[in-house]
């Protein structure tokens, strides 16, 4: 566990640290944290118990338990990670145990906007370049700069161009990505369509 | 890009405004919460000064953390006190509408949804939980959302997300005897893979699906999650307007006329286009099993774990980690593998029906010796219904424990877990490691029929061998 936590906020537009990769195909929000821990009313101590049964399936050899990678941030994965639950509590763990960018092969929908929604930069890259980094970070650890701005990842040996959804690249560049306030903002459409939907008017039994 | 499908139709419908990102601004017509991702999300509304902007569109039960064996209050489990009464506390500050246990209209929130009319065609539905696809069963567009989005649905009613394209499967003919829609959406994962439904919607259509009840299409709307879509519908037909009909929340009177002319409407065009077209054949569908960590990772009864080999390249990773974790041997049959546990229950096969088909199997049976069986109703109403129709007794005299409704083993937040590296027969919708409780723990899923035959053998069984 890193020192204290601060949740991100505002513009997302640069990013240094550490890559922890983590090998394998759909890894599922239950393996990264397990539905015990969501008896929770708040996400406060997630971060201790992210990928708690992986972790302790390989006894202090899971890359989270890793002593180069204790203060990595920039977590690297292969594809579908984050498949099954919805549970918010998947990201929030991460994010609290120090991941403030994912790079994988591809994501689960819901588990990319829960990232999305909390400021967790969600990026692809071919099946190939992964496997690049994960085979690199074997043997020496990967320091990448990434620059949302034009989707860039760089260090010293290796150089990636990154994807990632421009509705979200944008966001994150204009601090939108808090989603409440922007919606807010077009209160009046908001109520306007309540007004036009048709089943408003004929679910009269609906309270 | 898809046109003049359902999907379209629906989305146009509640768009509110294009976002500067370039995603949509979504109106949500039914919003579903429960006690697990809607603390932070009421915490968050706290944090922020604002209220909640329609309460009347919310609807809130307590499915995930609710005791099967006693449900007196309080909860044995502090934690699970703690989340019923903070759910019970926001849901009377905020005014929004809670069935409690005890309610009559308790249970699975995608049970209850349903059976209440709450769900019905052309809505946008949205809840913390992803099997929300349930209700696409009814044509409404319907998906899981994060804790953080439950706070943006709560404050403003609305969601701002990307469109999804449309991909429709297409089953032709009809399902044999003693092959349920769970095998029919078993079998529809694993052709098209765990993650082939990401980015899309799915509407499953064709013979086969028009056939099915409405129960059956909700099983398959539900697991539309495990292929990787995170909404899945059918379009609306008779069987869909007369399940809702007469249901407590469902349109009265007159309001019943116009409703069924719009519904009419949202069917997707004879000439809709879509992303993507799938066919298959349902008749060649067969009883249907997992037997590794993914839904995708299934078999027919009779047929051999797959060999390293037969899999695709992208697929063998997983299956590797699958065998050891499953202690499975590639070429291995699944039929006759030993079950210590038994489940019937879930937002995937938890309703009536289910209840029924497994009846079926189970009367004049016993469960095996070696085999701790349970059934966990999916709402209170479900409950009622069987006790009504003397199902409950039929389970109890086989040996099967007759429980309270909640998620119960589906997921494992109550006392309802799996020991050590126990294998069970489930019908839920998630293999996934340490999905039921045991973090070695082994799930088989199948169809609640399946599961019955698995219950009485002691084994993995084909139920054809059941019933004439």
């Amino acid at each position: 566990m890193k020192s204290k936590f601060t949740a991100p906020i505002g513009k997302i537009s640069n990013m240094n640290g550490q890559c922890i990769p983590l090998i394998g195909n759909d890894i599922d929000t239950d393996r990264i944290i397990p539905a015990r821990f969501l008896k929770c009313i708040n996400f406060d101590s997630l971060g201790e118990s992210v990928f708690e049964d992986d972790r302790k399936t390989l006894k202090g050899k899971h890359p989270f338990d890793l002593e180069e990678n204790k203060n990595a941030s920039i977590l690297v994965v292969n594809s579908n990670f984050g498949c099954g639950s919805s549970r918010e509590h998947a990201p929030q763990a991460l994010m609290r145990w120090g991941i403030k960018a994912i790079i994988g092969e591809s994501f689960a929908d819901i588990f990319y906007s829960n990232c999305i929604a909390i400021g967790i930069p969600c990026f692809t890259l071919p099946k190939k370049s992964i496997e690049e980094i994960q085979n690199y970070c074997d043997n020496q650890s990967l320091f990448l700069e990434i620059d949302l701005k034009n989707s860039s990842a760089e260090s010293k040996d290796l150089n990636f161009n990154l994807e990632i959804k421009e509705s979200s690249r944008k966001m994150f560049l204009s601090g939108e990505w808090d989603a409440t306030s922007t919606l807010l903002d077009n209160k009046n459409l908001i109520e306007n369509k309540f007004n036009q939907l048709p089943y408003i008017k004929f679910n009269t039994n609906f309270l | 890009m898809s046109q003049d499908t359902l999907f379209d139709k629906v989305w146009d419908l509640h768009k509110v405004s294009s976002l500067p990102g370039g995603s949509d601004q979504i109106f949500i017509g039914l919003h579903l919460i429960h006690e697990v991702t809607s603390p932070q999300a009421f915490g968050a509304l706290k944090d922020k000064n604002l209220k909640v902007k329609f309460p009347e569109r919310t609807v809130a039960t307590v499915d995930h953390i609710v005791p099967t064996d006693n449900q007196s209050r309080p909860f044995k489990d502090n934690l699970a006190e703690k989340m019923i009464e903070t759910l019970e506390k926001n849901c009377l500050e905020h005014k929004i509408r809670f069935f409690n246990i005890g309610s009559g209209n308790q249970g699975i929130v995608h049970v209850v949804a349903p059976e209440l009319g709450l769900t019905q065609p052309g809505m946008t539905i949205a809840c913390g939980d992803s099997h929300t696809s349930t209700h696409g069963a009814f044509g409404s567009i319907a998906f899981g959302i994060g804790t953080s989005q439950v706070r943006d649905v709560l404050a403003t009613q609305t969601l701002a997300m990307n469109k999804l394209k449309v991909r429709q499967i297409w089953c032709d003919n009809k399902l044999s005897k003693g092959v349920y829609a769970k095998d029919l959406v078993l079998h529809i994962i694993n052709k098209l893979g765990v993650k082939a439904g990401v980015g899309f919607a799915y509407e499953f259509a064709g013979p086969a699906i028009h056939e099915l009840s409405m129960e059956e299409r909700m099983t398959i709307c539900n697991m539309s999650i495990e292929g990787g879509a995170r909404c899945g519908y059918i379009n609306p037909d008779e069987k869909t307007f007369s399940y809702i009909k007469n249901k407590l929340c469902a349109p009265k009177n007159e309001h019943w006329d116009r409703a069924l002319r719009w519904w009419e409407s949202l069917k997707s065009d004879k000439n809709s286009i879509y992303d993507d077209v799938i066919k298959l054949d349902a008749s060649k569908v067969e009883p249907t099993v997992t037997w590794g960590i993914t839904p995708g990772q299934s078999i027919s009864i009779n047929q051999q774990i797959p060999l390293l080999d037969d899999l695709s390249p992208n697929d063998k990773l997983v299956a590797e980690e699958a065998y050891e974790y499953m202690s499975f041997k590639p070429g291995q049959l699944i039929k006759d593998t030993p079950v210590d546990v038994c489940f019937i229950g879930s937002c995937t096969n938890g309703r009536i029906s289910d209840l029924r088909v497994a009846a079926k199997v189970l009367k004049g049976k016993k469960v095996s010796k070696n085999v701790k069986a349970f059934a966990v109703p999916g709402s209170e109403k479900v409950a009622t219904e069987a006790k009504q129709e003397g199902i409950d007794q039929i389970f109890k005299d086989s040996g099967f424990q007759w429980r309270e409704p909640g998620c119960s083993m589906c997921l494992a937040m109550n006392s309802d877990k799996l020991i050590g590296n126990q294998v069970s027969a489930s019908s839920s919708n998630r293999n996934f490691k340490g999905r039921q409780g045991s973090p070695n723990g082994r799930t088989l899923l199948m169809s609640p029929a399946m599961v019955a035959a698995a219950a009485i053998n002691g084994k993995v069984s084909d139920v054809r061998e059941f019933i004439n």
